[in-house]
């Protein structure tokens, strides 16, 4: 089955496009770290995609990495946000704002 | 869609999940296998069960979903939507389909290990460094406010390492 590039990156277009709305709209902390999450895998799949059309493995190196990062990142992200709950009794980032004075 | 639509986290993670199994399919159409095993292992069998407890770790104590977030108009969102619809179509018209002949074993573990222990094997210690500061962080925070540490951070760190040693 071979389904042209274009699709592959229309369909990482569309999902980074998602997880952009998702930052932008939802005010739940989670829910904007999966839309976080929904970016960097759009993005990982447009390695993939270019790193097929170009015939090496780079991108999928590069990919591992994102892997890697992604996982440090949501790893210390949430708990993070236990500790916001924590002391704030919140997930909702609006409500967060002690830097503000 | 879901994953910013659906009103309470646990869908949302639920639609996360599906999405990422999704793009494991579409790796191994691309013939990544090896990123595309990783992605099922470190994202959906670690990343989304890391989500979706914490959301039930704080939804017990909460007993409060999240409200929709204040929703932009509509004629703005759709004005952006095209904009951004066309935009992809002009860019994407240009992308050619030539698919270079598959080498044989490409993607496969042992092609992707060569490479990242051969030419990216600085890097690769990096990431290394940055699992063990990721962890040491996750358990500073975790600690530091409830006497009863919260392990949470485990099961994603050790699926990540488990990753970076396949």
């Amino acid at each position: 089955v071979i389904v042209p590039a274009a699709y592959h990156l229309g369909l990482g277009a569309v999902l980074f496009t998602l997880g952009i709305v998702g930052v932008l709209v939802r005010r739940s902390a989670l829910v904007v770290f999966m839309s976080v999450e929904l970016m960097l895998n759009a993005v990982n799949l447009t390695l993939v995609t270019f790193s097929r059309v170009r015939g090496t493995v780079d991108g999928q190196i590069l990919v591992f990495f994102v892997l890697v990062v992604a996982a440090a990142e949501v790893v210390i992200g949430l708990a993070i946000i236990v500790q916001i709950f924590r002391t704030r009794e919140t997930v909702d980032i609006d409500d967060v704002d002690l830097l503000r004075g | 869609v879901g994953v910013i639509a659906s009103r309470r986290p646990v869908y949302s993670a639920l639609s996360l999940l599906l999405v990422l199994g999704a793009l494991a399919v579409d790796y191994l159409l691309l013939a990544a296998q090896f990123i595309a095993v990783l992605q099922v292992i470190v994202y959906a069998g670690a990343i989304v069960v890391l989500f979706v407890f914490i959301i039930m770790l704080l939804h017990a104590r909460s007993g409060e979903g999240p409200r929709l977030g204040a929703v932009l108009p509509a004629s703005l969102v759709v004005f952006l939507g095209g904009l951004c619809a066309s935009g992809l179509l002009s860019v994407l018209a240009g992308v050619k389909d030539e698919w270079p002949p598959v080498a044989p074993g490409y993607g496969t573990v042992q092609q992707v290990g060569r490479a990242l222990f051969g030419r990216y094997l600085l890097p690769f210690e990096a990431a290394s460094v940055v699992l063990l500061i990721g962890m040491i962080g996750a358990v500073a925070l975790g600690k530091r406010l409830a006497p009863a540490g919260e392990p949470s951070a485990a099961p994603g760190e050790e699926a990540g390492g488990g990753g970076g040693l396949g």
